[in-house]
């Protein structure tokens, strides 16, 4: 039975968890941080260089991984269910494939790459892909009994092979030098100066996700199927319709920033179910907040392990991810 | 006086691009009485317990509980007087008997969603009734067809309706569950509970049933105590030829057996 107790014991210790590896994330990486310095340069006012790579570089890329992971892990938890498809993940609407082609679009078009401070075309393009293919699934699964979750998979799936062609054609046309500068993108990365760019992904984030924690009571009940959960009184219709939405904006916005970082999304709402339970309630801020610590922790190991240089983190959430969930399925077969 | 907890007046239903249309059919649930739905394969009685509990919506016609129009009403109103089991439930996890049942209590509960000690006292009370008392902490998966079937019912008691709809409850059960099942609805029944239940053993719904609901394509072909409907001639017009009709031998209430000719003669 899910007590207010339990939940704050079992909630609180995934936050905990997150807040450690938020604070402690910043400090590594190609140069280790003195603790000393940047708490001297953040208290004392006083410039010191550790504490400018910390402020301006480390922290921002560490709070961007943490909600593009979290958004992520919270998504694909929650469209499992309204899909009720074990292997649902966030890019399975369509948005992996048409984000990468309005980044693509963004990279190959001469004049159509511009910048203005941390913004450029490959973001805004890109969330327009995402928004785009949103808005045309919508339209394309709305039918006389409203949302079918069946036709959102298959559209979804269409519209990712058909960008996934486009993309392809783009590439076969562009001039080769590009490709190296579109691969980076595909593989994902998090590499931000400053809070501006992921700052201007709120306004779709905080609202894409407050409509899929509204409905994590309601999701409990869906597990059961649409007609047994309308039976005990859950709006089926618009609770499919408010998941969608939330899951849009919320992987649009993750994704026009970091990419398609795969492995997230599918992965942990399955480790959290087997490790505290299948209660939606938990279900959903858990993989939030072990979906946004993982990312951080893929995303050190991506930039220490091969340093100076970096690795694309989407690589190193498949190779961590990946052995650590075959972990947690053998444990629980035992 | 109370109003009935259902009444169901010249509803519709057609399934978007087919040519099926349920209706219009209307029924009446009291409190304290079990209504039998019996009918033919595709002659409407799942589709009739859906709108009835507002699953689907009705192209026309009302669905009134307690007197009110379900069309005004929320869902979580209407599943407060409702208790509505589906044919096939699969849950997409493996929770808990405890938590099953508790999930009945959503219609009721408020804010973040969390039980009060009222809505573990209702818990508790729909795991005795049901018999599932023992085993409130196993997980679904180690349960039998016929134990997981009387946790459903459980979670569906435990949203405290006026009248429970319940669909094909004993499918997956065998004949000693089936009656198990049967006499708790009956028990229920005893208590002021209304049910409508569909299901394709005519032999039980003629035992425990109060009246009888005879469908044939969409439609309500016949009403009436058991004894008024399952007779050999109303039975044949609706399911066809190769059946007979006996008294059970204690009750006296109508048992359908098989029959065709040759049968047993090897």
């Amino acid at each position: 039975m899910l007590t207010r107790r339990r939940y704050g014991l079992i909630v609180g210790g995934y936050a905990l968890l997150a807040a450690a590896v938020c604070l402690v994330a910043p400090f590594f990486g190609s140069e280790r941080l003195s603790l000393s310095e940047v708490w001297t340069g953040l208290t004392l006012g006083r410039t010191t260089v550790d504490a400018d790579i910390f402020l301006l570089q480390r922290l921002p890329r560490v709070v961007l991984a943490f909600l593009v992971g979290g958004a992520l892990a919270a998504t694909g938890g929650a469209l499992q269910v309204v899909l009720r498809n074990a292997l649902a993940e966030p890019f399975i609407l369509g948005i992996a494939g048409s984000g990468a082609l309005g980044a693509v679009v963004a990279i190959s078009i001469p004049g159509l790459y511009l910048s203005a401070g941390p913004f450029s075309t490959v973001q805004v393009l890109s969330l327009a892909g995402c928004l785009a293919s949103m808005a045309v699934i919508y339209r394309l699964a709305t039918g006389p009994m409203g949302l079918s979750m069946n036709s959102v998979l298959l559209a979804g799936v269409t519209i990712n092979v058909l960008c996934g062609a486009a993309v392809l054609l783009v590439r076969y046309l562009v001039n080769p030098q590009l490709l190296v500068i579109m691969d980076r993108w595909m593989m994902g990365g998090l590499d931000v100066v400053g809070f501006g760019e992921t700052a201007a992904l709120l306004p779709l984030l905080l609202p894409g996700l407050a409509l899929l924690f509204r409905q994590a009571g309601a999701l409990n009940h869906l597990a059961f199927g649409e007609e047994m959960a309308a039976g005990r009184g859950v709006d089926v219709s618009r609770v499919q319709k408010e998941v969608f939405i939330g899951a849009g904006l919320s992987t649009a916005a993750a994704v026009s920033l970091a990419g398609p970082i795969g492995f997230v999304g599918l992965i942990l709402p399955h480790a959290v179910r087997r490790l505290s339970g299948v209660d939606y309630r938990l279900v959903l801020p858990a993989s939030f907040l072990s979906g946004g610590s993982f990312l951080v922790l893929c995303d050190l190991l991506a930039r220490t392990v091969v340093a100076p240089t970096e690795m694309p983190v989407g690589i190193v959430t498949a190779m961590i991810g990946g052995p650590v969930f075959f972990h947690i399925l053998l444990k629980g077969r035992r | 006086m109370t109003a009935e907890p259902l009444a169901v007046q010249e509803v519709t239903y057609r399934y978007p691009g087919g040519d099926w249309q349920l209706g219009p059919a209307s029924f009446r649930v009291a409190g304290g009485e079990i209504l039998g739905i019996i009918g033919p394969n595709g002659s409407g009685k799942s589709t009739l317990l859906k709108a009835a509990a507002r699953v689907l919506t009705p192209g026309s016609g009302k669905v009134l509980l307690s007197g009110r129009d379900a069309a005004l009403l929320s869902q979580r109103e209407v599943a407060r007087q409702v208790g509505y089991l589906p044919q096939a439930v699969q849950p997409q996890f493996d929770y808990q008997v405890w938590d099953v049942v508790a999930l009945g209590r959503y219609p009721h509960l408020k804010g973040a969603g969390f039980l009060t000690l009222a809505d573990v006292a209702v818990v508790e009370r729909c795991l005795v009734q049901t018999e599932t008392g023992a085993y409130s902490s196993r997980f679904l998966r180690h349960l039998s067809g016929g134990e997981r079937q009387r946790v459903l019912l459980a979670s569906v008691l435990a949203q405290e309706p006026r009248v429970l709809l319940l669909d094909e409850p004993t499918s997956a059960m065998d004949l000693h569950h089936q009656v198990r099942l049967f006499g708790l609805l009956s028990d229920l029944a005893g208590k002021g509970l209304g049910a409508a239940i569909a299901t394709h053993d005519l032999n039980l719904a003629s035992l425990f049933s109060d009246r009888i609901l005879l469908l044939s394509q969409g439609r309500v072909a016949h009403e009436g105590r058991p004894e008024e409907i399952l007779r050999e001639d109303i039975l044949r017009a609706t399911y066809g030829e190769g059946l007979e009709v006996r008294p059970h031998p204690v009750s006296g209430r109508p048992l359908v057996f098989p029959s065709f000719p040759g049968a047993g003669a090897r």
